[in-house]
């Protein structure tokens, strides 16, 4: 009958190494196949992939301080390879012109709106933009941090988002974090989210901006991020009015009261996922009566009387706009080049002649400008093609409300002949 | 033809192998072509008291193996094959067995009795064979001794063999009677006393409502007590057997009999033979493992409502308990440590009294240090070793913070001992505590570290030094190196080995080519210890680990040039094959878990692979196990560019998927699957037809263990998230086995706890398969071959949300599948989702979960269960 043996393991590790490596194998097979499953459902995006090798949890908690206060430090260029491969715990590590290069390109950058674009009344939003400081407000590892459009720190604090303060029972993990798309709205003090990228670890980059507001308005209040502020939430987040963009949503975005000073009026396409970069399917408009800023300021607050625009310099001397792919505004010669010191890469100011800018067949042909020097050392990109054009036509020909509600008038349509713009100088 | 039986069967023991074969041969023709008649003329033998006693055993246990078998399909086979045959040749047999029990001769009657339980094991369950349990109690009562020794053996393989639920209690009640009447002081037959307290030992799982029992209980431990001072020393050995089992199986009963258990330990401890004295020994480790649990499972969860209370029985025999277990430790033996199969009174005494401390924790220390202190310095070899085990043993249990200034002082000592005690035994010892010390004591989690800048260069020094000791001192001194950098696993990116990195490393290599490096498993322990050492670097030695490659290969391709090999050389070169391998796999994963390392490593991966392919063709299950692993490995390092070794080891994986023997080659050639498709994406394309019938064929075997099915599902997931709607082709093959999975593990309804288990295992799996079809097929036109699916998935999400009885890992993969299925059906699925009971109280359980994977997950369903009906 069962021969009991007494023998229990003498001197010897309770696990044999072979079942550890067995062990570890399984454990590294479960965090790729997570992975694997978190690419799929698109908790992790391209830019923002956690897809880096797994690290252990200890690893990952240090290398997730969010260690952002970064001064402006440009002449410490750490050149760490293309900024776009980043994800948001690497960027976190980020300094000097790689951090405010990485940032500057994770934002959907609006377009200006020179022409109006087809089916406005059924295809896009509107609403007023928040006169302030667009930033990102990432929330991760129990701090919130956001950073302006140039990568700059604005604020570093504690907040309701997920993972946004320290306070215990919540969970940690460094795959929740939060990304929102905000503005800073300096006399109430408030974020006001005018966007939402991430929400709890959850991409919502391949999302439409219908699905993207809607989770938004739900999530925000859920969390308590728009309650008052108190010490666990030191700044208040809000939400903006979104409508559609017929005639009572647009007229109720431009005349409607806002809490907060309106600077211009913002067009999202319903259907557009969130895309990093300049992007025609978000739309940025105004005029006196919605805007402080319709025309460009100089550093001085003054409006110059050209208008200045910023060009990057490249290799061959062309001076380019910040659009992918850029619009040559024209060139520099290889003296004047070398006689400033100049190199690649640098953002030159220059202002608009007399001659202006002359178009062929809505192209640009040539563009009178003058060079007036390098550009404010905190700018990370050059101006934009639409919008060195809506600063144009502000100046000469401005496109008015009136024509806005008239595309969307009555007839409805909208049928606006909407130019399609490749430039080539 | 009864005379031919006899002859033939003692033929087939001849010495002679033709005339053994041919025999054999004649038995293997007789069974075929009548098995009735055939069985029935083996019951025959078995019973004929004129035959010889050769004959009749050897008939006996070929019937045995005629209704059983290790293999679960094979006996399966022969259950069914017994149940089929004719109700009249069956009683004929069974008769003649019962009537063998009353042989005078031992052999006969102690094989049928055997039988008998084979027979009663499958026979009982189908409520046949009710009159077997009464004609064997009618036969106690019998006056030969033999009769009753031969009964009461059947009773004890009965209650071995058959499950208790098929007996009831009414014939329970009535076997115990006559098992501890038999054991009972008044039996004057000691044959027929040792057979009664081995049939109480199997007896015991039976005895449920009797130890509920209070008269009952008391009057069965009065006699197994009794029979512990019995003066045959079988019998109170097999006392001292129940004892122990009744002290796991029954300890919550055991509070009234405490006192005297310790009495009766105590004395055997001290003054028995070594048989008994180890069981009562025993005794107080399974006390302390059974105390052990339940203090876990307190400290687990202070709400839950554990079914067995802690009695604390050691707590309170602590004060005698270690002395007694003390003693115990200066009876070493001279060679123990040389000898892998030693178990000897000190080596029982000290594990107990690792128990103990870990049952106890701070209260052990007082007692021990005198014994410590007083012993540690003696000249007599036996002391201090005694003094170093008892030290060893209660370094797990108590608080770091009782310990740390006793080691603080300790760890010196040991160090020194270990350089100059003259004693093997000793520096053994010595080595193994200090093991312990930095296994319990040194780590991260260690507030006050016991290894500090000052200290630490002596210690690896020592310990590098006694890598050269005797083989069992040097193994010794390995596992202690093993736990010293274990400690430093997530130190950060500085580590205070690393300094001494390249010495380690070279020192180990130095001993796993020692000539005496077979013996006391030395060179296991240093490639063991060389993979922790690579497991726990930091990226400053990533590129010593680096240099390591070609050196490992180097050794696995001169075990794979090595010719003409005798099979103990064969054996050897295998052992060490599986060695390399391992190492070559941590190595592996190392590197390629680091980008800058990774890119290094793959200059080496065109060697590597063709090396593990030639060990393949060695065929040895662990060295297969091994090479698989690490080439799981390779392919996560390696990614797309693996596609090139795909057709030579394609074959190789298949060898492994059928590899339904050693479950383990096919486990973790499943895994390895799942590596390749994520590595290789949809170019793991041309060979899913062949992996995926494998695959197919693996479910449907009942040879398989059922432990690698549920990943085989998980794979069916990661095949069709590398090749999307490629799986199409499958989809007719893998949906209806997933669905018949599913509805087997949907309910668990009177389940164990180990079979509950099983079936969250099986349902993770098959869930993963699902969420890989889901999001494999995702903005594939070919969606709508997943609509008809939709529904029977749902009902299987809702079915085990209505179960309750689902861990946390089904839980999380559970609402992944139905935000997958949402957000690759979208609208199509909306009003199926919003009929499902999931999609509601599942969904919002789980959002409420304070679990963060399976609240994560949740938000993701909800966010396309939102998006797939508002469309």
């Amino acid at each position: 009958m069962a021969p009991h043996d007494l023998r229990r393991p003498f001197k010897r590790p309770a696990i044999s190494d072979q079942q550890r490596r067995r062990d570890l194998s399984l454990l590294r097979q479960k965090e790729n196949r997570l992975d694997a499953q978190r690419r799929a459902r698109c908790l992790a995006s391209s830019v923002l992939s956690f897809q880096s090798e797994p690290k252990s949890p200890s690893q990952e908690q240090s290398h997730f301080e969010l260690e952002l206060e970064l001064e402006i430090e440009p002449d410490a260029e750490q050149h760490q390879g293309p900024a776009t491969t980043y994800d948001v715990r690497q960027a976190s590590k980020l300094r000097g012109t790689d951090a405010r290069r990485w940032f500057a390109k994770q934002l959907m950058l609006p377009e200006w709106m020179i022409d109006v674009p087809p089916n406005l009344n059924t295809d896009w939003y509107v609403f007023a933009r928040p006169a302030g400081k667009r930033c990102f407000v990432v929330s991760s590892n129990g701090t919130t941090v956001s950073r302006l459009r140039n990568g700059i720190l604005l604020h570093r604090f504690p907040s309701a988002l997920p993972n946004g303060a320290r306070i215990n029972n919540v969970s940690r993990s460094g795959q929740s974090y939060c990304i929102l798309d905000c503005i800073f709205h300096e006399p109430d003090q408030t974020y006001y989210v005018i966007d939402m990228v991430c929400w709890a670890g959850f991409s919502l980059y391949e999302c439409t901006a219908e699905f993207r507001f809607f989770w938004l308005n739900s999530k925000l209040v859920e969390v308590g991020a728009c309650d008052t502020p108190s010490t666990f939430h030191k700044y208040r987040f809000a939400t903006v009015p979104v409508y559609n963009c017929d005639q009572e949503g647009l007229q109720t975005a431009y005349i409607g009261p806002v809490p907060y000073v309106k600077d211009g009026l913002l067009f999202y396409n319903k259907h557009a996922h969130y895309q990093t970069g300049n992007t025609p399917l978000a739309l940025v408009w105004k005029d006196e009566n919605c805007s402080e800023y319709v025309i460009d300021t100089d550093s001085k607050g003054q409006v110059p009387n050209q208008q200045q625009l910023v060009l990057e310099l490249q290799d061959d001397g062309r001076l380019a706009t910040s659009d992918d792919p850029s619009v040559i505004f024209g060139w520099l010669n290889e003296d004047f080049i070398q006689k400033t010191g100049l190199h690649a890469g640098n953002l030159l100011r220059f202002a608009v002649n007399d001659g202006g800018l002359s178009f062929v067949d809505g192209k640009l042909e040539k563009a009178d400008l003058q060079y007036l020097g390098q550009s404010n050392r905190a700018r990370a990109f050059a101006d934009s093609y639409s919008k060195v054009m809506f600063q144009y036509i502000v100046r000469h020909s401005p496109l008015k409300i009136e024509h806005l509600f008239a595309s969307i008038g009555p007839l409805g349509d909208g049928d606006i002949a909407s130019h399609d713009v490749e430039m080539a100088a | 033809m009864a005379m031919e039986v006899t002859q033939v069967l003692l033929n087939a023991q001849s010495v002679d192998s033709t005339v053994r074969k041919h025999a054999e041969e004649s038995l293997r023709q007789f069974q075929e072509q009548n098995l009735s008649v055939f069985l029935l003329s083996l019951s025959g033998e078995l019973a004929g008291e004129d035959k010889p006693v050769d004959s009749r055993k050897l008939a006996g246990l070929i019937l045995k193996n005629a209704l059983d078998a290790k293999e679960q399909h094979r006996k399966y086979e022969l259950v069914q094959r017994w149940l089929a045959l004719d109700m009249g040749v069956k009683t004929q047999i069974k008769a003649c067995l019962l009537q063998t029990l009353s042989s005078p001769v031992h052999d006969a009657h102690s094989t049928a009795s055997q039988v008998i339980a084979k027979v009663a094991a499958i026979e009982l369950p189908q409520k046949q064979w009710p009159e077997l349990i009464g004609s064997l109690l009618s036969n106690i009562h019998q006056v030969p001794a033999h009769v009753k020794q031969a009964t009461l053996e059947t009773l004890g393989y009965l209650c071995e063999e058959v499950s208790p639920d098929v007996v009831d209690q009414d014939q329970v009640n009535k076997i115990l009677t006559a098992v501890v009447q038999g054991m009972n002081a008044n039996e004057v037959n000691n044959d027929v006393r040792l057979a009664a307290t081995r049939a109480l030992y199997n007896a015991l799982g039976f005895s449920h409502a009797n130890f509920s029992n209070d008269m009952e209980r008391d009057y069965i431990m009065r006699v197994v007590c009794e029979a512990t001072l019995c003066p045959d020393v079988k019998i109170r050995q097999a006392a001292f057997e129940c004892l122990v089992s009744i002290a796991s199986t029954y300890y919550e009963k055991l509070a009234p009999y405490i006192q005297d258990i310790f009495n009766i330990t105590a004395k055997a401890v001290r003054e028995d033979e070594e048989p008994v004295a180890l069981q009562a020994i025993e005794l107080w480790s399974s006390i302390c493992d059974e105390e052990i649990d339940i203090l876990e499972e307190y400290g687990g969860d202070f709400t839950a409502d554990s079914d067995v209370p802690c009695y604390y029985f050691i707590k309170q025999a602590l004060p005698a308990l270690v002395p007694m277990l003390l003693e115990t430790l200066l009876k070493q033996e001279e060679d123990q440590d040389l000898d892998e199969g030693a178990w000897n009174l000190a080596m029982a005494g000290g594990t107990c009294l690792g128990l103990v401390a870990r049952t106890v924790g701070d209260d052990i220390v007082p007692l021990v240090m005198p014994f410590i202190e007083e012993n540690i310095t003696k000249p007599d070899w036996r002391q201090r070793e005694a003094a170093t085990y008892a030290f060893g043993s209660i370094l797990e249990g108590p608080s770091p913070d009782k310990l740390t200034s006793i080691v603080n002082v300790a760890l010196n000592f040991m160090l020194t001992a270990l350089t100059n005690d003259p004693n093997s035994h000793v520096k053994d010892t010595t080595a193994w505590t200090l093991g312990r010390i930095f296994e319990f004591l040194h780590g991260s989690t260690v507030e006050t570290p016991i290894i500090t800048p000052a200290n630490c260069q002596q210690i690896v020094t020592v310990l590098l030094q006694s890598m050269n000791d005797a083989p069992n001192v040097a193994e010794k001194a390995c596992g202690a190196l093993y736990f010293l950098v274990q400690g430093y696993e997530d130190i950060g990116s500085t580590s205070p080995i690393t300094p001494f990195f390249q010495e380690i490393v070279k020192s180990l290599l130095h001993v796993t080519d020692r000539e005496d490096a077979g013996e006391s498993r030395l060179r296991t322990a240093a490639y063991e210890t060389l993979n922790e050492v690579v497991r726990c670097s930091t990226d400053e030695t990533a590129s010593m680990v680096l240099q390591l490659v070609p050196i490992i290969m180097t050794k696995l391709h001169q075990t794979l040039e090595a010719e003409k090999l005798s099979s103990d050389g064969r054996e050897k070169q295998n052992e060490l094959q599986g060695l390399l391998c391992g190492c070559l796999q941590v190595i592996t994963q190392k590197l390629g878990a680091s980008e800058p390392a990774k890119y290094a490593f793959m200059q080496f991966a065109d060697q590597i692979m063709n090396l593990f392919l030639r060990v393949f063709a060695c065929r040895s299950a662990t060295v297969h196990e091994e090479a698989m692993l690490a080439i799981g490995a390779v392919a996560h390092a390696t990614g797309p560019d693996f596609a090139k070794y795909m057709p030579e080891l394609y074959k190789y994986l298949e060898m492994g998927l059928q590899n339904f023997e050693e479950y383990q080659v096919c486990a973790v050639t499943v895994g390895v699957v799942g590596d390749i498709c994520r590595a290789l994406d949809d170019k793991v394309l041309p060979y899913c037809d062949g992996i995926m019938t494998q695959l197919l064929k693996d479910l449907s075997s009942n040879q398989l263990h059922r432990s690698v099915k549920p990943p085989i599902f998980s794979c069916f997931g990661d095949i069709a998230l590398a090749i999307g709607e490629n799986f199409e082709k499958y989809l007719m093959y893998a949906m209806p086995m997933l669905q018949s999975a599913a509805e087997l593990s949907a309910h668990t309804s009177g389940a164990d706890d180990e079979m509950i288990e099983y079936t969250n295992l099986l349902r993770n799996g098959i869930l993963e398969a699902y969420s890989g079809i889901f999001q494999g097929f995702k903005n594939s036109p070919k969606t709508q071959l997943l609509i008809p699916y939709a529904p029977h998935i749902l009902q299987f999400l809702d079915s085990i949300y209505m179960e309750k009885d689902m861990d946390d890992v089904v839980m999380k993969t559970a609402i992944g599948v139905l935000g997958d299925l949402a957000d690759t059906l979208g609208s199509n699925a909306g009003s199926l989702i919003q009929q499902s009971l999931s999609c509601k109280d599942f969904l919002n359980e789980c959002l409420s979960s304070d679990d963060h994977l399976i609240k994560e997950s949740a938000e993701w369903a909800k966010m396309a269960i939102t998006r797939a009906i508002s469309v």
